[in-house]
């Protein structure tokens, strides 16, 4: 019974991650005074995508095209990891936040790999990007995981959120270093402005679309849900480890519509601050990543020493 | 005892002494001079909003007298007279060019650690709830003496002066629930001296090397070169 509703869950937040994707495109046009496309415009454009018939270049080899099953499941290995609307679930309770962080590093692996497949310039050229921008963002990540790991005293997100929501509103400096650092990492790992811009194929600032510039069809379809996947489980990550009220902790009615209410109102408030930021700063050049990326590890690491200096006694 | 079993205002402090350390860090990858000086304003007003939160946990009305001065030097008036400097010595359009700016991150987090080792036996002895505060403003300070030590600019080692004179009033806050009311105020006239005499020596150091970088003060000049 329990697994039967992680996987409806995990299918409902699998189907729901173009919406949340369209939701960002929507507030953003509005916000850029520009006519936005309807909610269900990803969903349409999947559909698009899939019908559509895959072109293979000549020179591709076999993880060309298995990549983007690899980079799709692993996105929905760790939606299922992720608590979407329910607080203990089988799948929640199975892996932890490091195997959660695994999961992106594989998905990123090969659709690295892909890019540097067929030996086009610009695939390799989004690979190495991608790849830099890896290399800084997991230690970000996982001081802001050892952070909460560390006051909940388990890796495990249930766990962390039964721990968050026992102890109640704790004014905690640590989490709010933590917040930050996680966003930041988020708008890098996602491709969001100021570090990459989604809505681009100017040659010179791609890293994403560099990378998946020679998949077409299916292939892409894959590649884009998959990418819309990540973009809400970091806003569901956000909104559920900082912010867990709301979350069902049973499977009765009135908790299960109280958690489905929740969420999505926590990852529309998120889906308005993310484009507000995008309108607010501009692209970064490529060479100063690294600062942004170290302000975000600055940010966890100062998370996680005032962890250690001011809660701890 | 840990932060669940503190009031909420007294977790406030602590929050706000993460604050005060991150200004101090922000402080340190600052290259341009209007915005290091405003940091420095809200590491002021931060330590302000802290020693009123201290004053009001412990009923401790004198605390909100020193809160206020804070508030007005540190905040306001400094800062206000580091700008009017900057704008007549013109060079609010520099970019300071930090030397090695991820060992200097890397030295600032090791300091903070460094203050924590050294202020843990000094946290026994006392039994105030902001305690754990201690290793903080012990970290300001020696954040501080990094922003002298890595930066060239007069201007730069000035606000870094200021902000282990930040520390140490923090210190006093939060260990001891504050000085006695005329130390206070001596302190806060020195200062603001300090501000004063620092100011006309930037017009001095100007005019004797025409420059305000202070690398060129280590080496001595028997002639004009």
């Amino acid at each position: 019974m329990n697994w039967l509703t992680s996987i409806v869950e995990t299918a409902l937040f699998i189907l729901l991650a173009p919406l949340f994707a369209g939701w960002v495109k929507w507030v953003k046009c509005l916000l850029q005074n520009r006519r936005p496309p309807p909610l269900v415009q990803p969903y349409r454009d999947l559909a698009k995508l899939f019908r559509k018939r895959p072109m293979i270049a000549d020179t591709a080899s076999w993880i060309f095209e298995a990549a983007p099953f690899v980079v799709f499941v692993t996105a929905v290995f760790a939606a299922g990891i992720v608590p979407f609307a329910i607080a203990h679930l089988p799948t929640a309770k199975v892996a932890d936040l490091i195997v959660l962080v695994g999961f992106f590093a594989l998905g990123r692996f090969f659709l690295t790999l892909a890019g540097l497949d067929l030996g086009t310039a610009f695939g390799g050229m989004g690979s190495s990007r991608e790849m830099m921008i890896a290399s800084l963002a997991e230690p970000a990540m996982l001081m802001a995981v050892f952070t909460l790991a560390m006051s909940a005293a388990t890796t495990n997100l249930s766990q962390a959120i039964d721990w968050v929501l026992q102890t109640g509103l704790v004014l905690r400096p640590s989490f709010v270093f933590a917040l930050a650092g996680l966003m930041l990492v988020g708008i890098a790992e996602t491709g969001r402005i100021p570090v990459d811009n989604p809505a681009t194929h100017l040659e010179l600032t791609m890293v994403h679309e560099a990378m998946v510039l020679e998949y077409s069809g299916r292939y892409l379809a894959l590649i884009e849900w998959a990418n819309q996947i990540k973009l809400m489980l970091y806003g569901v990550l956000i909104a559920n480890i900082f912010l867990p009220w709301g979350i069902a902790e049973s499977l009765t009615p009135r908790d299960l519509a109280l958690g489905f209410a929740s969420i999505i109102g926590k990852l529309a408030v998120l889906g308005i601050a993310l484009p507000i930021s995008e309108t607010l700063f501009a692209k970064m050049r490529v060479f100063r990543y690294q600062e942004f990326l170290g302000f975000a590890y600055l940010l966890s690491l100062l998370g996680m020493l005032s962890h250690v200096i001011l809660e701890v006694n | 005892m840990g932060l669940m079993q503190q009031t909420i205002f007294e977790q406030a402090v602590l929050f706000l002494a993460a604050l005060v350390v991150f200004t101090s860090f922000l402080m340190l990858a600052q290259r341009r001079l209007f915005p290091l000086v405003g940091l420095f304003a809200w590491q002021g007003l931060l330590l302000a909003l802290t020693t009123a939160l201290v004053a009001f946990n412990l009923h401790y009305p004198h605390l909100y007298a020193s809160a206020l001065m804070t508030l007005l030097i540190k905040a306001v008036l400094i800062p206000l007279m580091l700008r009017r400097w900057i704008i007549q010595l013109d060079i609010h359009r520099e970019v300071e060019s930090l030397v090695y700016p991820a060992y200097v991150m890397m030295a600032a987090s090791a300091l903070v650690l460094f203050s924590y080792y050294v202020v843990l036996p000094i946290e026994q002895l006392s039994t105030l709830a902001s305690r754990n505060a201690i290793a903080v403003s012990f970290a300001v300070v020696l954040l501080g003496m990094l922003l002298m030590i890595s930066r060239r600019q007069a201007v730069t080692h000035v606000v870094g002066f200021m902000s282990i004179e930040n520390g140490l009033f923090f210190a006093a806050v939060t260990a001891t629930s504050g000085m006695p009311m005329v130390v206070e105020l001596g302190v806060a006239f020195d200062v603001l001296v300090a501000a004063v005499l620092f100011g006309v020596f930037f017009f001095h150091i100007r005019s004797s090397i025409d420059s305000l970088d202070v690398d060129q003060l280590n080496r001595l000049h028997e002639v004009e070169r």
